[in-house]
């Protein structure tokens, strides 16, 4: 007969951001224990709330399903000996298996004969397994874990109850001191013990106790609450996902209300509004049907409408004091001017070896400053992008961004505006910090992104260059979404700038400044393989495979707009049979190079119709292969090469390449050696796996 | 409720459960948790159950006694229990319907927060309960004190004092809470809190300072050699208020920050170091009494 089973782990209350993780991972780990442990059952649901994580199982079979299994032993011929006895090996295999040689029977696989046995696996009864689910509870892995009172076990928050039930019987053990019963715990205040008869009564049960176990039912009582809320008032209160997301898992019983602040208060940039709201308090901001921002709030309470005005009450209390904080500290920041701020910054380290951030803005100008110069800008456009980065750290001196610091640059910004700073450099203190994300937005404008790079070349140089590198997991500095940034940026704005100028520019600055330097080879080094790793992960984004992205980044990140075209372009050219011929013939040149070197080829040398015509192509296709290099036109740049496909074809046929005359070799090799780098100008095409048909 | 009545109430329910009712530390410092009553006691494995008001001075909160919120000195109720005893939220949740927070007409959350002090070398790992939206108090789990790791683990509950007593009395402004029947925060606070933040801001003597700092500094480390723990803490807790009062005054250059934070850092890590070996030396007494 098959019966229900629950397991529930109780717990002080779990941190929101690890609740959806953990129950996905009781549900699947639950799963594959009971596959492996062959337990049938009808079918199985997860749940979860910030002080319990739950599983419930339907229909569990008493016993695992008995099977039958073929165990394979030796191959025939050396089962039996020549008198048609079996060998030892054969009756070893049978004893191994519990079995006897009259058990074996033979069977063919590849044309080869082997023996077998069949082994039957008795299923066992399902009640002696069920204590091992102790190790799937304890083996939840939480973004961050603690010890409590004398307990080895580490585990987001400290367990305090246990629930497993089969059937109607506890299924015992123990886990930290806690031992496993029927009873499990209502909500904190308005629920009460609860002795439960049958795992089927959980839901129930709980929310007769004010716990709504499970959290997709919480989101859709807290948007119900909301509509409710935006319907009888007329307004709207737009659902914010990640949001609503954290808000189900801060309550067992979530009951919406809507709560106000004093108008006046609108007057607040709307950015520390919606901070003070979203991210301190988790209220959700609401606005007119217009979209006009009001001054109201959407709180979610842990418990039902008993006493809500107190509540609402308290959390209006609570508002006010946090923007009447914000009032106070943007009338005192506005009393000060952006000067006032940039000597404080000389006060406050950006990290212990690199100095002061009034340091890192003076190598922010200087990279900056060089950037524009590249790029050509005009005097005006330079002007107003070294002042972006002269004051692109001004805020973080502010009262304003020391309260609500997720506000960085976007204070920057209303303030520079304020203080009479031009719209476009006002704009670029925002932009600077942009992407915030891997994925995220680019700085808008020019200037942002020119201030943008610099920044985040000087932090990733910087803390390279002082042996912060990062490992593993450890990226404390954010170096790589900041490298990811760069190569971004440089790419969207088609800047003709490689990397590695960039890094030259910047590297070059670091010799020059006070600053204790790690061995300047290695750090060389480090830098190249931290921005081959980064480019890789967004050629990847791309879908263009890792051998190709070795070769188009083998030498260089280069100018990434063009690395990308150079990987989609042989993306494409490796599964493509026409380009066969080329590449075979582009590769042979590469395979030799490294033993070639010398740049002299001397026409005299040439002992061949086939050599010669060898050289008078490459010069024909040189020079248009480097303007179209230059600019960056992969496809064009690439037909350059394929023109010198027959040639080398030929050549190869024609001549030996280590030819008994030295001076004959030499000038082969001098050959080979301009033409593979020239073609490895744009990529190393022997690293690609080329996917035609031979 | 009065603040007096609040701290009587809780010394009241604490005591109930066999905390050592202990007096405020009488050495400046920044919050309850520096007294070596919570700081060096959590460490090694003796059991350490203890309930006291702790005034917290913060010099760079200082706001001349004119803004509702901040304080040069505010008062923290400290708990510590160790090991963490498994009913310890239910114990901490009665207290404040002792308080007069009855739990089903408010909305009382634990939310995460994890708590960090690196000049200390400790961290935690816990929440900030929310009151109807507003911190009142902060929950944490020790995982790690003076560099070496909490075992066993010690709760720590810090209760902000002036925070719990304007939800209690209905308040905006820190100044007109209500520390007895008439008497309030403004009465007795006010002139110390104007005086303190002129004080720091304006007219503490920098160049004493600096050598006090020095001169603290160079007798805890002899101290400490001398294996006197509780000596050598106590100017550990006189260098950080000394860093604190320079701090505030704006007077410490950036390089010389980082490295005045890493010298009371290492102090404070040897002497845990030392306090364990201490209680060793010792057979642990504490840890007998438990057994008895």
């Amino acid at each position: 007969m098959a019966r229900d089973v629950l397991f529930e782990i109780g717990l002080e209350e779990l941190p929101a951001r690890f609740i959806d993780d953990a129950e996905q991972q009781l549900l699947i780990k639950t799963e594959a224990w009971l596959k492996e442990l062959r337990i049938p059952f009808g079918s199985i649901t997860s749940f979860a709330t910030p002080r319990r994580l739950a599983v419930y199982i339907q229909e569990m079979e008493e016993f695992q399903t008995t099977i039958e299994e073929e165990a394979k032993g030796p191959a025939a011929k050396i089962a039996k000996d020549e008198n048609g006895d079996w060998t030892k090996a054969a009756i070893g295999f049978t004893r191994g298996q519990g079995k006897t040689p009259e058990d074996i029977y033979t069977k063919e696989i590849k044309g080869i004969s082997y023996i077998f046995v069949k082994k039957h696996i008795e299923g066992k009864s399902v009640q002696e397994l069920l204590p091992d689910f102790k190790a799937i509870i304890e083996s939840i892995q939480f973004g961050k874990n603690m010890r409590w009172a004398t307990e080895t076990l580490r585990y987001a928050r400290p367990i305090r109850w246990l629930v497993a039930l089969f059937g109607s019987e506890v299924i015992p053990f123990e886990i930290t001191n806690v031992k496993t019963s029927n009873i499990t715990y209502g909500h904190r205040f308005l629920g009460k013990e609860i002795h439960l008869a049958a795992p089927s009564e959980y839901e129930s049960s709980l929310l007769d106790n004010y716990v709504v176990v499970n959290p997709k039912k919480r989101e859709e009582m807290i948007i119900e609450g909301i509509k409710t809320l935006e319907e009888a008032n007329n307004l709207l209160i737009p659902v914010d996902a990640a949001l609503l997301n954290e808000v189900k898992n801060l309550v067992e019983y979530p009951t919406a209300f809507m709560g106000s602040f004093e108008e006046d208060y609108l007057k607040l940039p709307s950015e520390v509004l919606i901070t003070s709201m979203k991210e301190h308090q988790r209220y959700f901001p609401v606005t007119s049907k217009d979209g006009q921002l009001l001054a109201r709030f959407v709180g979610v309470r842990n418990g039902d409408i008993h006493e809500l005005a107190t509540v609402i009450r308290g959390n209006e209390k609570v508002l006010r004091a946090r923007l009447s904080d914000a009032e106070f500290f943007l009338e005192e920041d506005l009393k000060q001017s952006i000067d006032f701020y940039q000597e404080r910054l000389e006060r406050v380290v950006f990290q212990k070896n690199l100095g002061t951030i009034s340091d890192k803005v003076k190598r922010i100008i200087h990279i900056t400053e060089k950037v524009t110069e590249l790029i050509g800008l005009d005097d005006a456009q330079k002007e107003k992008t070294v002042r972006a980065a002269t004051i692109s750290k001004f805020d973080l001196m502010t009262n304003m961004v020391n309260e609500f610091t997720e506000l960085q640059g976007i204070v920057g910004e209303k303030y520079a505006v304020h203080f009479g700073e031009d719209p476009i450099v006002a704009g670029a203190i925002r932009e600077h910090y942009l992407p915030k994300q891997a994925n995220g937005a680019l700085p808008e404008s020019l200037v942002g992104s020119i201030v943008s790079i610099a920044d985040k070349l000087d932090t990733i140089v910087g803390c390279i260059s002082v042996g912060l590198v990062p490992t593993g997991s450890q990226d404390p500095y954010g170096l790589r979404r900041q490298a990811t940034g760069v190569l971004r940026i440089i790419a969207e704005r088609e800047w003709d700038i490689s990397l590695e100028t960039l890094l030259d520019i910047v590297t070059s600055l670091y010799q020059t400044l006070d600053i204790e330097l790690e061995n300047q080879d290695k750090v060389a080094a480090e830098l190249k393989e931290f921005f081959q790793l980064r480019a890789s992960y967004l050629l990847k984004e791309l879908h263009v495979e890792q051998d190709v992205i070795n070769a188009v980044v083998h030498r260089a990140v280069g100018k990434f707009d063009y690395t990308i075209a150079k990987a989609k372009l042989l993306s494409e050219k490796r599964s493509d049979e026409s380009f066969k011929h080329i590449q075979e013939a582009l590769v042979r040149v590469l395979n030799l190079s490294d033993k070639a070197d010398g740049v002299n080829v001397r026409s005299e040398q040439f002992k061949t119709e086939s050599e010669a015509a060898l050289y008078s192509q490459y010069n024909l296709v040189r020079e248009n292969f480097d303007t179209y290099n230059k600019h960056k036109n992969a496809v064009k740049a690439l037909a350059c090469l394929e023109e010198l496909a027959d040639s080398i074809h030929s050549f190869f046929d024609n001549n030996m390449v280590m030819a008994d005359d030295e001076d004959i070799r030499a000038n082969r090799l001098a050959l080979i050696n301009i033409l593979s780098s020239l073609i490895k100008e744009y990529a190393d095409l022997r690293l690609i796996e080329w996917k035609q048909h031979f | 409720m009065n603040i007096q009545e609040m701290i009587l109430t809780l010394q009241k329910h604490w005591s109930d459960q066999n905390c050592i009712l202990m007096q405020a530390y009488d050495v400046e410092k920044g919050a309850g948790t520096m007294s070596p009553m919570t700081l060096l006691r959590s460490l090694g494995p003796e059991p350490w159950n203890v309930a006291y008001v702790e005034p917290s001075r913060r010099p760079a909160d200082g706001r001349y006694g004119e803004n509702p919120n901040r304080l040069y000195q505010h008062h923290q109720f400290q708990v510590i229990m160790k090991p963490s005893p498994a009913n310890i939220q239910q114990l901490y949740l009665d207290s404040l319907v002792k308080l007069g927070i009855n739990p089903l007409e408010h909305d009382i959350r634990f939310v995460e927060d994890n708590w960090e002090n690196p000049t200390l070398g400790a961290a935690g790992l816990g929440w900030e309960v929310w009151l109807d939206g507003m911190e009142i108090t902060q929950f944490t789990y020790f995982q790690q004190i003076g560099g070496l790791e909490a075992n066993p683990v010690t709760v720590e509950i810090t209760y902000g004092i002036e925070r719990l007593a304007s939800y209690i009395q209905d308040k905006e402004n820190v100044f007109d809470l209500e520390w007895n029947n008439g008497v309030t925060v403004r009465d007795i606070f006010y002139q110390p809190e104007f005086e303190h933040s002129k004080y720091t801001f304006e007219e503490s003597n920098t160049e004493m300072l600096f050598q006090l700092f020095s001169m603290y500094e160079k007798e805890a480390e002899s101290t400490m050699n001398k294996g006197l723990v509780f000596p050598a803490y106590d100017y550990v807790l006189k260098c950080s208020h000394t860093f604190n009062l320079l701090d505030a005054k704006g007077v410490i250059s950036v390089t010389e920050r980082t490295g005045y934070i890493s010298r009371i850092r290492n102090l404070a890590r040897s002497i845990a170091k030392t306090y364990v070996a201490e209680r060793e030396k010792l057979g642990f007494p504490m840890l007998e009494k438990e057994e008895n």
